[in-house]
Formats: structure tokens, C-alpha cells, sequence
């Protein structure tokens, strides 16, 4: 049986669409503050980047873990 | 006119001319990206600029110009509007509207009219007010949202009033439009630091001491 859980967080997945600016900007305006060159800064907004959907990817996995528990 | 000379472990040293730091930072808060813009770092600026504002602005649209006010109409203070300040200038038109609302007077740039809440017809209540067809509805007597202006009329918790009209009407893009305005806010606060501290790069120093520390934690355990 495909969890209630999971069914809930498929469809509210749209809505996932809108953290991806915010993370980008996030990632940006982190970045210029510890680096002052424009390629350093990059560089380090791409770490944030992967580092926030990285975390982001492994919560999701749990919520659809304990998804089928529900 | 302070200049900090930054000793990267990698490449040229980094020279940061912050100017006079104050005046930096009251700029970075009026408008992001204005204060890099008097230090000379147009580059950071320009990134600052355009990262923050736009977010600000895209927020606010989804939001449909309702999502940024500064206090309810009994005046008290909306919690979100203490990171949306952060903005600085985009974000003061919030605080004009508290102003002109507060008297019970209408807002600046009304965005649209509605129904009273008192409207004898519970089914007309909170719809918007069309003044082709509902030309008898006297301009007084009607709620008006304002552009960044507190929702009009009483706050009730136990029926729909403007701001859960407005949730109701936005769905989840005023939220959506509430969050990207207060996150533009925090992050210009973060370049407020920048324009006056400058960059938090990790020096050559630093980085040695780090190492240090690390080393002797590990002669330790």
C-alpha cells in the first residue's frame, strides 16, 4: 500500500519548485560574503548550492520513509 | 578610510577599500548593493543588487503587493515586516501605509475594493467590488487594499477577515510571496555586514591557527 504520506508529499511537490530561487539567491549572497572576487564567489555558492539540495534530498527521503509508516 | 588587506592561503592578497564603513552600511540597507557600489566593489554590488531585489520583488508580486505591511489595522506589529525592513527603501512604503491607514483613512495606491465586512449579504461579503455593476456600493463603506497596506478592517479570529480573504484568494503564493520578501530582508542584512566589515575570507593566519587547533584536538584524543 502506497502510503497516505507519501501520496500528501507528491502533491505538494509543485510548491518544491519555489525553494530553488531562494537557494540559488541564498547561495549567491553566502558566497559574496566570504569571498570578494566574482569566480571565488561562484565557486562557493555552487558548494552551498549542492550542500542545501543535498541536505534538502536526504530529509526528503526520510519524510517518504516514514511516509510508509503512516 | 579604512583599508583591509586580506592574505588568502591561495593567490593574491585581497585589498578591500571599505571608505567610511557607516555611510557604507546605512546605503547597503537603503538600497542593496548601494553601499558596494560607494566602496568601489561594483562587481559585489551588482551581484547584491540584483540577487536581493529581485527576490524582494518577485516575492511581492506573488504576494500581489499585500504580502509586505508593517502592522494590522489595530496596529499591531506584523512580525514578518521586522526582516522585510531589512530591504530598507523598497520595503518603506509599508510603513507610510500603517501611518495612513491608522486613523481608519484609506491607503495609498488601492489595489482593489471589496465588499464590507458588515455587508448584509454573507454571500457578497469580501468580494471585490465591480463598479460597473455594483455602482450603488457607496466608496466609503468599502475595504480597500492598499499597495504594502495593512488588510482593512476588523480582525476577526473566528470569521474570514481581509487577511485570510487574501490567503484564500493568493492560496499559497502569498505565502510563498511573504517568505521570499522576508528571506530578501535577511539577506540584505548580510550584505549590510559586508559593506561594512567587508568579506569574511578566511586568512592565511586563520587558517594556520585552524590547523593548529585541529592538530592538537587530535594529539589529545
Amino acid at each position: 500500500m502506497i502510503a497516505v504520506g507519501t501520496i500528501i508529499l507528491f502533491s505538494a511537490i509543485a510548491k518544491i519548485w519555489y525553494s530553488l530561487p531562494l537557494i540559488a539567491v541564498v547561495s549567491l549572497c553566502y558566497g559574496a560574503t566570504r569571498h570578494e572576487h566574482l569566480r571565488e564567489i561562484l565557486i562557493h555558492s555552487v558548494r552551498t548550492c549542492i550542500w542545501v539540495l543535498g541536505f534538502m534530498a536526504v530529509i526528503f527521503l526520510i519524510v517518504v520513509a516514514t511516509g510508509f509508516w503512516i | 578610510m579604512p583599508e583591509i588587506v586580506y592574505t588568502p592561503p591561495e593567490g593574491e592578497p585581497v585589498h578591500v577599500k571599505l571608505k567610511d564603513q557607516y555611510w557604507a552600511a546605512f546605503l547597503a540597507w537603503l538600497l542593496p548593493g548601494a553601499g558596494h557600489f560607494y566602496q568601489g566593489r561594483y562587481a559585489k554590488g551588482f551581484l547584491f543588487m540584483v540577487c536581493i531585489l529581485s527576490t524582494f520583488i518577485f516575492g511581492l508580486g506573488l504576494g500581489r503587493g499585500r504580502c509586505v505591511y508593517a502592522t494590522d489595522s489595530t496596529g499591531k506589529l506584523n512580525y514578518y515586516y521586522l526582516g522585510q525592513f531589512g530591504m530598507g527603501l523598497p520595503a518603506l512604503p509599508a510603513v507610510v501605509q500603517s501611518f495612513k491607514t491608522s486613523g481608519g483613512a484609506d491607503p495609498f495606491f488601492v489595489l482593489c475594493e471589496r465588499f464590507p465586512a458588515d455587508y448584509p449579504n454573507r454571500d457578497l461579503r469580501f468580494k471585490k467590488v465591480d463598479r460597473t455593476l455594483d455602482g450603488d456600493i457607496p466608496v466609503e463603506t468599502t475595504l480597500k487594499d492598499g499597495f504594502m497596506a495593512p488588510p482593512a478592517g476588523p480582525i476577526n479570529d473566528n470569521v474570514a477577515d481581509t487577511l485570510a480573504r487574501w490567503h484564500f484568494d493568493y492560496k499559497h503564493m502569498f505565502e510563498m510571496g511573504v517568505l521570499y520578501t522576508f528571506v530578501a530582508g535577511l539577506l540584505n542584512i548580510l550584505a549590510i555586514y559586508d559593506a561594512f566589515c567587508g568579506p569574511a575570507i578566511v586568512t592565511l593566519a586563520q587558517k594556520e591557527e585552524l590547523e593548529r587547533r585541529k592538530k592538537k584536538k587530535k594529539g589529545f584524543s
